[in-house]
């Protein structure tokens, strides 16, 4: 009998079955959040289906983080009704301005190796980088959760994606994702999960890792999850092998409107530019605002009609920017600090892109409208190489502004 | 389970199904159902006939997990969605709402096509227009057990609990 992947040994764990590619099995969940973009309505599922008490309310966290701060009394309501269901029922709640709930999981070590942590919002897969199994479910699952703490899940094959070298100078993280979604495709890794492999990946900085397994849902995957307490057998089987050589990779930009149109930086210099956002659970932790302050720096500043909006992915990133100054570095700079949280990623809050505009962002979507306005042109970029937009109201080449 | 085709391209995603925008207003589905596919073809939601079939192309419900994208065609009256390939968020909330995904090549079918789903001996597409049957994936025994109920609310309601896939094997 040949070896198991990272997700098999995991999902048989957790199913109490020896799990293979293909199988379906129901497993007991180790923790699960739900934000005010999913919850209200799996507390609607919850209740249709005769819930009364919570099965495990110690392993549920709810944050209020794509309406934060509130943008209307509609939203303003929804997270009173969670604030009230969590407390009766004993369960924790992320307040507004704590931050993205997928930031929170991992700095709160509630995503935990070899765990398998699901949350109700797709971008769940980020703790995917801590080695648990995670991935994003729908409202109706996280009422089931509620119900009974099990969840049903397809056992997925793995494709492995093995990194060698090291990165050169202004290429990042979310260079290395861009590349793989234009490998692999938008749905190249669907039904699927993404194993991160090789001598890179586990030298990789945590932060990095983040980004790569927050992008693995831009490629459809189920997952995208390293090495560390649980490590695949010598001999598991994987539906595809990819291997990327990091000291190969450019800097590289995603083009309106998929996340793999993905281009290298040459071929999208010159584009103009109206608005920068520096933010998400791709790219909001604290090393991403530092890698952009430094680049704005080198490059002089913002350029005149470029707004530039900042959205730490936490508090504490907030406070780590606040403590080593990188935040009257911003102020300085012009830039508009929202609070932690979704902010503009997905337009539920925050500043709004106008009719025309193009943004350059660090976030990990770019459909037409995401931002909250369907006539706006959103672009992908690692955090360098959207300051250097920043910088020179184009997109430019981060590169030539060695910091 | 027959209906009239209408087609859609690959990679629609979640947000073009139904936008954020729309979801922040209202979770009803007989609200939302009046938006759906706004962003790609305004004239699309008054268009629903009952019975409707949606028929689309790779990587169908990308993007977002959330739910109204699928409980929003469920409150327009469309029962299936066929399509080449479906992001798995969007397949599995399907399931969890009595919504049939259909995984089978679907390139063939034109807008306005008669379908029949067929589930005997196993899952398929009948194109009435060009007699095609198309083979489609099989659905392992629990999520036709979901699917049966009428999703997972029917499905909790009557179980309390996931019960054993195999004991629910037809």
């Amino acid at each position: 009998m040949p070896g198991q992947t990272i997700s098999e040994k995991i999902l048989s764990a957790k199913s109490g079955r020896h799990a293979r590619a293909g199988d379906v099995v129901v497993c007991r969940v180790d923790g699960a959040l739900g934000t005010d973009g999913s919850t209200p309505m799996a507390l609607d599922y919850f209740e249709a289906m005769g819930g009364s008490g919570v099965h495990d309310p110690g392993r549920v966290a709810f944050a209020l983080d794509h309406y934060a701060p509130a943008p209307s009394r509609h939203t303003a309501q929804l997270h009173q009704r969670m604030r009230t269901f969590a407390a009766r029922h004993g369960i924790l709640v992320w307040e507004v301005g704590e931050g993205i709930g997928h930031q929170l999981m991992v700095e709160s070590g509630r995503a935990m190796p070899g765990g398998l942590v699901v949350g109700a919002d797709s971008h769940s897969v980020t703790y995917g980088a801590v080695n648990c199994f995670a991935t994003g479910i729908g409202s109706s699952d996280l009422a089931a959760i509620l119900m009974c703490g099990k969840i049903w899940l397809k056992v997925p094959p793995s494709i492995r994606v093995t990194l060698s070298g090291a990165l050169p100078r202004g290429v990042f993280a979310k260079d290395i994702a861009l590349a793989l979604a234009a490998e692999l495709g938008a749905d190249g890794a669907a039904y699927q999960a993404i194993e991160f492999a090789g001598p890179a990946a586990a030298r990789l900085p945590f932060d990095d890792r983040l980004v790569l397994s927050n992008l693995a849902v831009e490629m459809g995957a189920k997952n995208g999850i390293f090495p560390g307490l649980i490590e695949a057998d010598a001999d598991a089987r994987y539906a595809r092998e990819v291997f990327i050589a990091l000291h190969e990779l450019v800097p590289r930009v995603a083009l309106p409107h998929q996340v793999d149109r993905v281009v290298e930086i040459g071929r999208a210099l010159g584009t103009p530019v109206q608005m920068v956002y520096l933010g998400t659970c791709t790219g909001g932790r604290a090393s991403d605002f530092h890698q952009a302050r430094d680049i704005l720096k080198a490059g002089g500043g913002v350029a005149r009609g470029v707004q530039l909006v900042v959205t730490p992915a936490s508090r504490a990133v907030l406070e780590t920017l606040a403590r080593d100054g990188t935040l009257a570095d911003f102020i300085a700079l012009g830039a508009v600090i929202g609070a932690p949280g979704c902010g503009s990623c997905c337009g539920t809050c925050g500043a709004i892109p106008g009719d025309g505009v193009n943004v350059i962002s660090t976030a990990n979507r770019n459909f037409q409208g995401r931002m909250g306005n369907s006539a706006a042109s959103i672009y992908l970029a690692s955090p360098v190489t959207c300051a250097a937009a920043a910088v020179r109201g184009a997109i430019a080449d981060p590169r030539e502004i060695a910091p | 389970m027959t209906g009239r085709a209408r087609v859609f391209g690959d990679d629609i995603n979640t947000d073009y199904i139904i936008t954020s925008r729309r979801k922040r207003e209202s979770l009803d589905p007989q609200v939302l159902r009046h938006y759906l596919f706004e962003e790609i073809n305004p004239c699309f939601a008054a268009s629903i006939a009952p019975g409707d079939l949606i028929v689309a192309g790779r990587n169908f419900g990308c993007g977002s997990a959330m739910e109204v994208a699928v409980t929003a065609v469920v409150g327009a009256g469309i029962r299936a969605v066929v399509a080449r390939s479906f992001a798995r968020t969007y397949y599995r909330n399907a399931v969890n709402n009595g919504l049939l995904p259909v995984v089978c090549d679907s390139s063939g079918i034109r807008e306005g096509d008669p379908l029949t789903v067929l589930r005997a001996p196993s899952l398929a597409v009948h194109n009435e227009r060009s007699g095609e049957i198309l083979a489609a994936d099989s659905l392992p025994a629990i999520m036709w057990a979901i699917i049966d109920a009428g999703g997972l609310v029917p499905y909790f309601q009557k179980h309390g609990d996931f019960v054993d896939a195999r004991e629910t094997k037809e």
